[in-house]
Parts: structure tokens; C-alpha cells; sequence
């Protein structure tokens, strides 16, 4: 492991051609008000930096560098031309405050990303604000309450979410004051209608459903859904997360959904970037396009402008400081560019495709699935209950031995509602070989488990660090380097 | 076909291996009703070339301005091996570390960010980061709510100086909390908060928190001792929003009055991340240690691995959305982890010394932009007194908006007209100056100033 860059500073050590000349003192601000110790910083060369961050890029998997069938994720290829294209000086230059007759590119790409969103999801409107999913719930909510707040209709305290949700729904509908009731799943993995009937009345504000579900099969009673909570007054709230499975095969407006939210980091391709940016635009029906955050932007004859404030006097206001992640959002609109109508619809069959393959070859396998009777959506889920069992092996274990022949693991233990779970999402962008390669790890994996169970429960065994302490972690916080650290040599070093 | 490596021989034996006849076959669960026709709204794909050429055209229509716009979004000189060591794939492309093991690049970085925001605040404990500054306040909003357990109190004091986007981003955030925001005017003679404007906007009920900007929003030094200790006298935590850059210059939040603030927030754009149209940027938030449980969003920690070797894995992850649920400290779910591997290294290249030079520079440029501007005749400095890299002009007759046009025509974006935001400073504009703003560039900017004003 490499040190910290801390560690390998050296006093005075400065990049010359980096930074500016040395500057005149800052001598009109007040003592008072002055800094006195500089931060700690690290002083080393640009060199230096470069080998640091290549060395610890280099300890990340990747779909650059690795299968990453990560479910609920669709970590899919980024093709390079999104990246450059969209760090054109003209973009990164321009302001967020910038007249729109300062430059118009950028708001034309934007207008026209507005207007393939609404298409393709079937929706009314579209707003491009939101910074994220999570964002874009709390944005959808947030219009669900204003729309029925508007027709004075206040009583309404409950969103729905099925028991299999993402944790983001309920985290979302709280933040936006509301209570979040949970509705359980049939054995088949479709929301069990008669608690839902049960359950929907004149406190329920909406339901928040993702489909196909993160249960990996698509909810086939979704007209039924739509037509009870519409009955009962409330909304339905489509979490565009698993978006892919079904790209130009179905729309959710279609489905009865009245406002959606879209994670263009994994529909359109734009980058994981270790955990963020993300870009979680959000599309309403007509009923609730008053009430879309802002800025938006609007076609005004052959010029495009911005829409704030005082043109939305409904709007639930503002997300962020600018407008979202206008950089991620430019991403999405090259990649759906070169994809075009013909190749939405290939997104979605060929990422189903690819995970009907590989649930065909583990079920063949021996694999246990958690719903056999079912397709798989563009992901699937495998319950190593029985491998626990038998072999005293967990879900964890397999997925940390699955490091070491190459893969990355697929997601685990969600759904809690399915026990030892993965959840694998091959997603289009594999081939055939590649699925085949993790299928063979797979077995091999589960070879293991019956022979030699200790290999899962102490791996990895062939990455720079072996099963990392999380419980000690959380007891013994540590959150940041400081001085001190580096005197006690044995703090940043193997010990 | 594009992005799909599949062969047709390929597609045959898989759909061999599933049993069903074409791709279609694999949607026969789906209501036929519920099928979408062909996306005719949607263009038909491109090659990369095309698209190379669209892109092209569209960038060079924004025609690069000369850029006194700063109002929270700053441009600054990014060095190349920043954006060249972040598009690597492998902090491109992968995801938030859930293979701790599998992912120690990215978790280094995160710590080694937390170590140095917290070294440059002046606080004990930082996040891995939020979406931008602006949602980042008001996420520290909800957090001194939710960690105010002596008053219960769901107020909070906001500054008028704070950025106004800020504010109405606050407002659309926590709305649906049951918090109340309290504004706090600021003295128009001199463009700060006086600590005695937070005693009387508190009056006699309990405050959960006050907020200090500083530099404020007109780019003046608030007296943020003075607001730090008026703030804790009356039981209320302190909620600092900074500009990173400036902070090579001015005292921490952490040593704020001695006492300190409690939560500091702000956008972490100045630190080598383009203005790229307003986003993706980051919003960093530090605490003190006895506050890191009620923090917001992803942390990472220091660990040992089974043979005892030093690892860094994701922590105090019960606060977080995908366990806690509804009663997560909040619903975000990512970081702005690629932005914030840009500043890592961006502080890495710079050092203290860089930083302090770049914010001296800035300083400087800033003064004399000012000095030059207000020599123009029907130009004055709104206030005296220090400030940090952005100031506020009045304009006598003309109107700002009509000023800014005619410096556009002169691909000059001059500065933000004020009246919109602010109508009681009248005919007011914001204007910056960074270490990109030489002399060459402030008398492009002055001259030009000069002839529009001529010219209405």
C-alpha cells in the first residue's frame, strides 16, 4: 500500500511551474481576521502527485479494468468520446450565470436532453436539476406534496414503498416530512396488491415504485397498482434506478406513473467517478409541471433561455447553487447521441439478454434463484442460503473470493428481504466471453465452499490488503491524518 | 452496434441457453398494452465522428468571455495533471466502495481529502463531500437541528449576505421540516452582519444555529468572531459557509472567536474544478469530532486489514440512507467522489504555499480591479473596507444590465447585476478577480468598461 501523501512531503518543497509567482502581502485585511498556521498540506512535487495518484488509482477495480456486475448499479462501459466532448474548453469555461446570449451551445444540448427524456420515459416535462437519484426523489416528493398541498388536499402524511425499495425512498419521502409505509412483496416478487388495498386510503400521498423491481423482475401488475393508488387520490413515483432493463421497450408514463426521476450514471452511461457525480433529472405529467425545480431551460423562437424564478412562480425551487451537474448532464446527451432511437431499444434488450444468459447458465449450474419461475429484468438474484447452510459460508465470503479471480462482486445482501443474496446485473456492454469467464468463476467459487470453506472466509487473498476491520472503523474513528500521525511511524506503515 | 460487443452467433446460442426463440421472447411478462412504439421524438444515433463535430460547434458558441463573473463560481488556473490523473479509468469508472478491498484507491483519496479540508478549516472531522455549497448548507442546517438537543429549537438565522441561491436552495431543501429561517439584514453602510442584528433576529426564543458567510456573498470580511461568539451566547451553534481559496488568508472557522464554529460548509470549486456551466462541483462539510455521527453523507475511516496492516474502508455507515432508512441523517446516497479526487490532487499540487499564493494574487488583482474600475466616472466602490477577491460597484445612470450587454458585446462577462437580488443596493454590480486577472486583462476589462458607459 502506497503511504500517504502526508508521508512523503518534505518541508519548503514547492512546484514552480504550477504555481503562481510569489504574490504582494494581503496587507488591507485586518490582523484580526488573519490566518496564523498555515494549513497542513503536503509540499511535494508534481511528480510525486502524479506517481501517488497513479499507484492508488491503480488499487481500484473498474469496468475499466474489471467485470463490475454490481447490481442496482448498471456499471456499464463509458465511452470515451462522452468525456471529451463534454470537457470542451467552450463548456468548461462557460460561467453557470452566464447570459444565454453569452453563448448558446450549452443550453441547446441541454434543451434538447430535456426533450429526450421526456420522450423516451413518456413524461411531460423534464427538469435536469436534480445533483443525483437521491436528489431527484426528494425532488419528486417534494412535487407530490406541492401538487396536492395546491388543491388544498393537506391530510395526505404517507408514501408507500414496497418492503424491497432502495433506501433512498424512504430517506426521501422523511426528508420531504413524510411517513414512509412499507408494503410487502408476493412470493412471485410482485407488490402484494391486497396490502396494498389494505393499506392506501385518504392519508396516502403516493407510492414510490421502481420497476422492473430491485427485485430483478418486472412488476407485472402495474396497471392494477397505478389504478388503486390513483383511486385512492394519491400518485405514483417512478424510481428510474433499474431504467435500463426496459429502455425503448416501455415507458413509465405509460405505466400511470405521474413523476420519475432518472440516474443518468446508469442509463446514459455517465461515470461511477468512485461514488459521484451523479445526475438524477426528474419528468412529471401535465398536472404537476408547474411545480419542476429549477433552472430549466426553455426554446424562445431559434434562442434558448433559462427559466428561474420568476417564470416558475410554482417551482419547488432549487436543488443546488447552479444548475446540477451540467457536466454529467452533457455526458448523457453525446452518449444518447450516438446511440440514437435504434439504440435505446438495444439497451434494453441486450442488457436483458445478457442477464437472462447468465441466470440461465447458474441456474444450470446449480444455483439457487430467488425467483425461478420469473425472467430476469436486466438483473438477477442469486440466494447463497443453501452454500450458508451447508458450508458455513456468507454472501460476504463468496463476494470477497470473487475478488480474487478478477470480477468484481455483484451487489450483496440487497434486497434485504432475500437472505445471502447477490445481486448481478451483467449489464449490454459484456460479451458473451466475459459472462461465460464469470460464470466459471462462479462455480469454481462455489467448488470452494464445499471444499475448502476457510479460502471464502479469509479472502481476499491476492489484493494489496486482506478483510478489512469495518467494526473497528466505526469504534475507533479515524477520520483524517493529522501531524501527530506521521511521528508514530507504525500509524502509516505496515505494521 | 454501438457500446454491444454481441456477434449473431453470439445472440443465437444465448438465446439457445435461455430457451426462448428471440430477444423478444425475454419481455413476454410485460402487458403487451404497456409496449412503446418506435422513439420518434428521439433522433437516430450518430457516429462518434458526427458527434464530434456537433460538440465541437456547440462548445465554440459559448466563445470563451473574459470572465469578472465570480458570484460563487470561480475560474481559476487548473493544472494539467489534475483532469489528466482524474479521467483515469480506474477512478473514472468504478463505483463507491462497497469491496473496500477492491477499491483502497479511491478510499485513500477520500481520507486524504477529509485530512486536508479539515486542515484548512481549521476542524477536527470532515465528510467525503455533498452535491455543492449550496446544498451543503442546507444539509448543515438540518444537522445543527437535528444535533441541538439543549433548546429543541427549530430556528435558524440566516444572513441576507449569503448567497441568495444558497438561501432559496436552503429553503426548497428543508422546507417540508417544520424549520424556521430567520433573516438577518446587513448594515447597507457597509455591506456586513453586526453581531447585534443576530441578537435582535433572534429576539427571546431559542436559535438552533446561526449562519456566518465569509467571505459574504458581496465578497466583504464579516467580523466572524464576533458572529461566533453573539451566536453561542444565545445557545446557538455556528454554521460557517467559506470559500476555500480564501482561507490561505483568513482565520479558520475552526478558531473562529476562540470558541470556533460548530459546522463549516462551502463549494469546493475553487479547488481545481472547472466552472464547467455551474456543476458537477462539491460541497465539503467539517465538524468537530463530538458531531461526527450527526454528519451527513459518506465517511471514510482509518482501518487494519486481518494481518493488521493500515486500510481505509467507508464508516459510521448506520447513519446512512441503505440501513437507516427513513430515519437515515439523510437521503444522499453519493458523493461528488470524482470532483473531489480533482481537488485532492489539486491541494496535493499546490501545497500551503500555492494555495497562499494563489489567494494573494487574487486578493491583489481584485484590489486593483476595484481601484481601476472606481476611477471610471459614474463608478464608485459600493463600500470601503477589506474583502476577499470580489466587490460591489454602484453605476450611476446607466443600468447594470445594460452595462453587461455592452461588455458581452466585447466577450466580457463584466460581473452580476445585483438589482434583481438585492433591490435595495440599486444599481449595483458583483465583480471578481482571480490570479487569472492580470494587468493586461483589468484594462481590457476597464477600457471596455469605460466605452460602454460611454456609449449610453
Amino acid at each position: 500500500m502506497p503511504k500517504l501523501i502526508f508521508d512523503e512531503a518534505r518541508t519548503g518543497r514547492t512546484n514552480g511551474a504550477q504555481l503562481p509567482p510569489p504574490a504582494p502581502e494581503a496587507d488591507d485585511i485586518p490582523q484580526s481576521l488573519r490566518r496564523g498556521e498555515r494549513p497542513h498540506w503536503p509540499e511535494v512535487s508534481e511528480l510525486q502527485v502524479v506517481r501517488h495518484y497513479t499507484r492508488l488509482s491503480q488499487l481500484n477495480f473498474s469496468i475499466d479494468t474489471h467485470v463490475y456486475p454490481l447490481g442496482s448499479c448498471t456499471m456499464k462501459h463509458n465511452p470515451r468520446a462522452c468525456n471529451a466532448l463534454a470537457m470542451l474548453p467552450g463548456f468548461l469555461e462557460r460561467h453557470p450565470l452566464a447570459p444565454p446570449e453569452a453563448g448558446q451551445g450549452f443550453l441547446h444540448c441541454m434543451h434538447e436532453l430535456q426533450e429526450i427524456l421526456a420522450e423516451v420515459t413518456g413524461m411531460k416535462g423534464v427538469s435536469l436539476a436534480p445533483a443525483a437519484g437521491a436528489q431527484g426523489e426528494l425532488a419528486g416528493v417534494t412535487m407530490i406534496r406541492a401538487y396536492h398541498d395546491a388543491r388544498g388536499d393537506t391530510g395526505r402524511g404517507e408514501i408507500l414503498v414496497p418492503d424491497a425499495a432502495h433506501g433512498t425512498n424512504p430517506a426521501s419521502a422523511a426528508m420531504a416530512g413524510y411517513r414512509a409505509r412499507e408494503i410487502p412483496t408476493d412470493d412471485d416478487g410482485d407488490v402484494d396488491l391486497d396490502a396494498l388495498r389494505e393499506a392506501v386510503g385518504p392519508q396516502t400521498a403516493g407510492i414510490m415504485l421502481t420497476n422492473p423491481s430491485t427485485l430483478g423482475v418486472f412488476e407485472r401488475h402495474i396497471k392494477e397498482i397505478a389504478d388503486i393508488v390513483h383511486e385512492a387520490g394519491g400518485l405514483l413515483y417512478y424510481d428510474g434506478a433499474n431504467l435500463n432493463a426496459i429502455l425503448g421497450k416501455v415507458r413509465p408514463g405509460d405505466m400511470g406513473f405521474d413523476v420519475i426521476h432518472l440516474n443518468l450514471h446508469k442509463t446514459f452511461s455517465t461515470p461511477h467517478g468512485g461514488g459521484g457525480p451523479g445526475a438524477g433529472p426528474v419528468g412529471v405529467a401535465e398536472e404537476l409541471l408547474p411545480y419542476l425545480p429549477i433552472p430549466m431551460v426553455d426554446q424562445e423562437g431559434d434562442r434558448y433561455v433559462w427559466r428561474t424564478e420568476s417564470d416558475c412562480p410554482h417551482s419547488i425551487g432549487r436543488l443546488t447553487a447552479f444548475a446540477g451537474n451540467a457536466g454529467v448532464l452533457l455526458r448523457a446527451y453525446v452518449y444518447i447521441r450516438m446511440l440514437g432511437r435504434e439504440g435505446m431499444v438495444r439497451v434494453g434488450e441486450y442488457s436483458t439478454l445478457n442477464s437472462n444468459y447468465m441466470m440461465a447458465r447458474l441456474r444450470e449450474a446449480g444455483f439457487e434463484l430467488a425467483y425461478p419461475a420469473r425472467r430476469a429484468s436486466h438483473e438477477f438474484i442469486v440466494t447463497l442460503k443453501k452454500e450458508h447452510d451447508r458450508h458455513g459460508v456468507s454472501a460476504m465470503d463468496f463476494a470477497k473470493r470473487l475478488l480474487d479471480y478478477g470480477f468484481h462482486s455483484p451487489t450483496m445482501y440487497f434486497p434485504l428481504l432475500v437472505p445471502e443474496c447477490l445481486l448481478i446485473e451483467p449489464t449490454e456492454t459484456e460479451s458473451k466471453e466475459d459472462i461465460d469467464a464469470l460464470v466459471e468463476a462462479f462455480v469454481a467459487v462455489r467448488d470452494e465452499a464445499a471444499n475448502e470453506p476457510e479460502k471464502l472466509r479469509t479472502a481476499p487473498h491476492t489484493l494489496p490488503l486482506t478483510r478489512l476491520d469495518e467494526v473497528r472503523a466505526a469504534r475507533d474513528l479515524h477520520l483524517r491524518w493529522s501531524p501527530a500521525d506521521s511521528s508514530v511511524r507504525e500509524d502509516t506503515e505496515t505494521a | 452496434m454501438p457500446f454491444i460487443p454481441h456477434t449473431e452467433a453470439d445472440v443465437g446460442e444465448m438465446l439457445a441457453a435461455i430457451g426462448v426463440e428471440d430477444i423478444e421472447g425475454l419481455f413476454d411478462e410485460i402487458a403487451p398494452g404497456l409496449r412503446c412504439g418506435e422513439l420518434s421524438g428521439v433522433p437516430a444515433g450518430l457516429p462518434e465522428m458526427e458527434v464530434t463535430r456537433l460538440m465541437e460547434s456547440r462548445a465554440a458558441d459559448e466563445g470563451r468571455p473574459l470572465c469578472f463573473l465570480g458570484a460563487g463560481a470561480y475560474p481559476h488556473h487548473i493544472p494539467q495533471a489534475v483532469w489528466q490523473l482524474v479521467t483515469r479509468g480506474e477512478f473514472y469508472s468504478a463505483y463507491t466502495p462497497y469491496q473496500a478491498e477492491a477499491s483502497q484507491g479511491t478510499l485513500q483519496v477520500t481520507y486524504e481529502f477529509q485530512s486536508m479540508i479539515a486542515g484548512l478549516t481549521g476542524m477536527e472531522v470532515a465528510n467525503a463531500s455533498l452535491y455543492d455549497g449550496g446544498s451543503a448548507l442546507a444539509e448543515a442546517v438540518l444537522m445543527a437541528v437535528r444535533g441541538n438537543r439543549k433548546s429543541r429549537s427549530k430556528r435558524v438565522l440566516m444572513p441576507r449576505a449569503v448567497h441568495p441561491h444558497y438561501r432559496a436552495c436552503t429553503e426548497a431543501i428543508v422546507r417540508n421540516q417544520g424549520l424556521e429561517l430567520v433573516e438577518v439584514p446587513f448594515d447597507a453602510d457597509t455591506g456586513v452582519t453586526p453581531a447585534k442584528a443576530v441578537a435582535e433576529a433572534a429576539g427571546d426564543e431559542a436559535v438552533a444555529a446561526v449562519v456566518v458567510p465569509q467571505p459574504n456573498f458581496f465578497g466583504r470580511l464579516e467580523d466572524a468572531a464576533a458572529l461566533t461568539k453573539q451566536a453561542h451566547e444565545i445557545g446557538a451553534q455556528v454554521i460557517a459557509v467559506v470559500n476555500p481559496t480564501s482561507l490561505a488568508l483568513l482565520e479558520p472557522p475552526g478558531e473562529w472567536g476562540g470558541e470556533g464554529a460548530d459546522i463549516v460548509v462551502g463549494e469546493g470549486q475553487p479547488l481545481g474544478v472547472p466552472m464547467s456551466a455551474g456543476g458537477p462541483f462539491f460541497g465539503f462539510l467539517c465538524t468537530r469530532r463530538n458531531l461526527a455521527r450527526q454528519m451527513p453523507g459518506r465517511v471514510v475511516g482509518r482501518t487494519r486489514d486481518t494481518e493488521g496492516r493500515v486500510g481505509y474502508v467507508m464508516t459510521l455507515r448506520a447513519r446512512e440512507q441503505d440501513i437507516r432508512r427513513s430515519k437515515a441523517t439523510s437521503n444522499i446516497c453519493t458523493n461528488q467522489g470524482l470532483v473531489v479526487t480533482a481537488a485532492t490532487i489539486y491541494m496535493a499540487l499546490m501545497g500551503p504555499e500555492g494555495l497562499d499564493r494563489v489567494a494573494k494574487h487574487c486578493h491583489a488583482n481584485a484590489r486593483a480591479l476595484r481601484d481601476a474600475l472606481a476611477a471610471i466616472d459614474g463608478v464608485q466602490a459600493a463600500w470601503d473596507g477589506p474583502c476577499f477577491h470580489e466587490f460591489v460597484l454602484r453605476l450611476d445612470g446607466v443600468g447594470a444590465a445594460d452595462v453587461l450587454g455592452r461588455l458581452a458585446g466585447e466577450h466580457i462577462l463584466g460581473g452580476l447585476a445585483l438589482e434583481p437580488y438585492y433591490p435595495e443596493l440599486g444599481n449595483a454590480l458583483l465583480v471578481c478577480a482571480t490570479e487569472l486577472h492580470d494587468e493586461e486583462r483589468r484594462q481590457r476589462f476597464a477600457d471596455a468598461m469605460k466605452n460602454a458607459l460611454a456609449a449610453a
